[in-house]
């Protein structure tokens, strides 16, 4: 929550930011439907949202990005916290290594291919499939990483887009867990 | 054991009393098993009924309310009482039958996905999967219904679950990692509160339907007579506050009362207390308390700062920071502010035109007059803030109304859960005729249980409230609110279901007749007061206006 004041104090409170949200929830079914609800009703955007287990078995962390003012924000952690089924809640918008797994199926010539399997390898992407007109490349990296290397690939035609959505940690001693 | 007995048993050990609801081939074990117990279950005639009875139930007893229903229309029916509960922080537990775990999923009969459905307006529900989660999940459901911000909790039952074999050990604690409430306030907040309360001039209280909740009408009145502080309340908070005490405004917001609502826009401090800054509280809230510093106290730390800023928020129990605050704090008198409300109060007194014709406000006045311990339940509308208004409450839990939600049908089922917590009371629905139509097979309820719930019907033969709004805002285009029926006759619907009913035409017979009504103990009484049909409520603050653009009558 520290975070968020301070970074709302910098941007002023009442424009709109990107938070990234870490919620650690028990592992129980529905625990996603009443996340989904919750954001429903409360007319919340989910700008992406993923769910796997953590080292236990019997809890899951959600990594939820969301854009709202500060306000939207807390509110959503607030809300989030009202869940029985949820453990915690944390802010790590900031000081915090994120990163999404995407799989791209571009159109592709012999004349094209070599220029794109270039761009893939200063992205450290890799070519995981090759087929007579089209190649799949997989990337991983932050939000401006990914929309970069995306809209470099427009110009030869994206066929397909598989994104994981976000998961986030934060750097050095700080942990998320119980 | 079965596990239907089990269950009964698990409900026996939490103190249940009374369940109310309606069986079916889902739930049938378990009503099998009630067959034995020392629960007595009242049968009401819808389950949206139960639900209301349950929570009723609760609001007036302060325990935990239980209801029962079958699977599919029996839960889907269970649906607006469970929102109801749900706005308004009751706390109850419904449980309903589900088709057997075999079924689950394949649009069986009588299936319907009801922990999907309710769970935006449960503070949590559950479906039993495992039998061996049954008794934990019973546990679990009690402790969460009442604790925090207490709500609505709903346990859906596949029947094969209930009929299988399981040995009872119900826990004697929950594992709820994910639930902590917080109970004590923040000390520094605290110290901030207390600091802004003395140097405020022009302090008030806003007190809400938590103080309830957590028991703390006692500080209340402590708090507000050693600052001292004139006391505001909401429609939930009726009753924190004895409303024939001196520093008491009375209920504020789009019908409260001019005084009220001016004391609150000229404060220089708000000392909110487990309210939520309802719009219906608040008006607009740009100019909400323009002068004012807030202090918020709510359990639900949610609510800070969700409808209004906030300059000292604490989050806990009402009556742990009240009784914190109260040590930091001394008498300062106020001269100046205490002359200009009480000057307010003189000038725009609660008022409505007595003129011979047979008016709702008289009648609430009335019946406060002849039983002033009485529970008074509500309907909505304009029956339910004629009654806010002129029914003065003196206790907490004696006002019973449907605030968040405004669900219409809410007051006689809930007057009958009333009832059945305090059989000795005098329990009154003032009701609007189009409300009470929404719930009246309950009727046979009362008479089944001898339950002598009043129904007191302020008649307008019009869904008055929103007759009112088409009256001063639609040009008087009546569309869709005229209830005139050729010759419907409320008092030959009571007697036609075994209780009794009266007719009241003129101002002279309404003491007579509800004296005569209270005498009845064993059936219930509906009284059809015939009121002037265009009367209004009035002082009215419109709907997204500020709290002192006041339209008077
Ligand atoms: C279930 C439900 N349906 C519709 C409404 C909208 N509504 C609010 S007040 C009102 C009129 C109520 O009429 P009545 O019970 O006769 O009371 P009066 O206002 O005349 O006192 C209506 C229809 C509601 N609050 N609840």
């Amino acid at each position: 929550m520290a975070n968020m004041a301070n970074k709302a104090k910098a941007n002023n409170s009442n424009s709109n930011s990107r938070y990234t949200i870490s919620v650690l929830v028990a592992n129980k079914p529905g625990v996603l439907a009443r996340v989904a609800s919750l954001f429903r009703r409360r007319n919340f955007n989910i700008e992406s949202l993923t769910v796997g287990t953590t080292d236990r078995d019997d809890i899951s962390r959600m990594t939820i990005v969301v854009n709202g003012d500060l306000r939207v924000v807390e509110q959503v952690m607030k809300q989030l916290n009202k869940l029985i089924d949820v453990i915690k809640v944390s802010d790590v918008t900031e000081k915090s290594v994120e990163r999404e797994l995407v799989l791209v199926k571009v159109k592709a010539t012999s004349e094209t291919r070599g220029e794109i399997v270039e761009l893939a390898n200063i992205f450290r992407g890799r070519v995981v499939d090759v087929s007579k007109d089209s190649v799949i490349i997989e990337i991983t990296g932050d939000e401006d990483k990914i929309k970069a290397f995306i809209n470099l690939m427009r110009q030869f035609g994206i066929r397909e887009l598989a994104r994981t959505g976000m998961v986030a940690m934060q750097r050095g001693e700080k942990v998320v867990s119980v | 054991m079965r596990a239907a007995n089990a269950i009964v048993k698990a409900f026996e050990e939490e103190g249940v009393k009374h369940i109310f609801g309606i069986p079916g081939g889902a739930i049938i074990e378990v009503y099998d098993a009630l067959y034995d117990s020392t629960i007595t279950h009242i049968l009401t005639r819808h389950e949206q009924a139960a639900v209301h009875a349950a929570d009723g139930y609760a609001r007036a007893s302060g325990k935990v309310g239980v209801a029962f229903a079958t699977s599919g229309p029996g839960a889907t029916n269970t649906v607006t009482g469970i929102a109801t509960a749900y706005m308004d922080s009751s706390p109850i537990v419904v449980m309903t039958g589900q088709v057997p775990r075999s079924l689950i999923g394949n649009d069986a009969f009588q299936e319907a996905d009801i922990t999907g459905i309710t769970m935006p307006v449960t503070k949590h529900n559950y479906i039993v999967t495992d039998p061996t989660e049954l008794l934990p999940t019973i546990k679990e459901a009690f402790y969460i219904a009442p604790t925090g911000r207490p709500g609505p909790v709903l346990i859906d039952l596949p029947k094969d679950i209930t009929a299988a074999e399981i040995e009872y050990n119900y826990p004697s604690r929950v594992s709820l990692p994910g639930y902590k409430p917080k109970r004590k306030g923040h000390p520094k907040q605290i110290r901030r509160a207390a600091e802004l309360i003395m140097e405020a001039e022009r302090p008030v209280i806003l007190a809400g339907g938590g103080i309830i909740l957590s028991n703390a009408s006692a500080e209340l009145v402590k708090l507000a007579e050693t600052i001292p502080a004139f006391v505001v309340t909401t429609l939930m908070g009726k009753g924190t506050f004895p409303e024939n005490h001196p520093l008491c405004l009375g209920f504020v917001g789009m019908h409260g009362s001019k005084y009220a609502n001016y004391a609150l826009t000229e404060c220089d401090l708000v000392i909110a207390i487990g309210t939520r800054f309802s719009d219906r509280t608040t008006g607009n809230v740009d100019s909400f308390a323009p002068y004012a510093k807030i202090i918020h106290i709510d359990i639900d730390p949610a609510e800070i700062g969700k409808n209004v800023r906030v300059d000292v928020p604490i989050v806990g129990d009402a009556k742990e920071v009240l009784k914190e605050i109260l040590k930091l704090i001394n008498y300062k008198k106020r001269k100046e502010w205490e002359e200009k409300v009480n000057n307010w109060r003189r000038k725009y007194p609660l008022r409505y035109q007595n003129d011979g014709k047979l008016k709702p406000q008289y009648v609430i006045e009335k019946i406060f007059e002849i039983e002033p311990e009485s529970i008074v339940t509500t309907e909505v509308g304009q029956n339910q803030m004629w009654a806010a208004q002129y029914f003065k409450t003196k206790y907490p839990r004696q006002f019973i109304s449907s605030g968040g939600l405004g669900t219409m049908g809410f007051g006689f089922p809930a007057a009958i859960g009333a009832q059945t917590a305090f059989p000795e009371k005098n329990v009154v629905d003032i009701a609007g005729d189009g409300s009470f139509l929404m719930n009246i097979q309950e009727l046979a309820t009362c008479v089944d249980f001898n339950i002598p719930v009043k129904i007191a019907i302020m008649n307008n033969q019009f869904l008055g409230m929103v007759r009112q709004w088409q009256e001063l805002f639609y040009k008087e285009r009546y569309s869709a609110t005229c209830l005139r029926c050729k010759e419907l006759r409320f008092d030959k619907i009571a007697e036609g279901f075994g209780g009794v009913g009266m007719v009241v035409e003129r101002p002279t017979e309404v003491e007579e007749t509800l004296r005569e009504a209270f005498e009845i103990r064993d059936v219930p009484v509906v009284i059809d007061f015939r009121v002037e049909r265009l009367e209004n409520v009035f002082p009215m603050v419109p709907a997204g206006a500020g709290l002192n653009q006041i339209i008077d009558g």
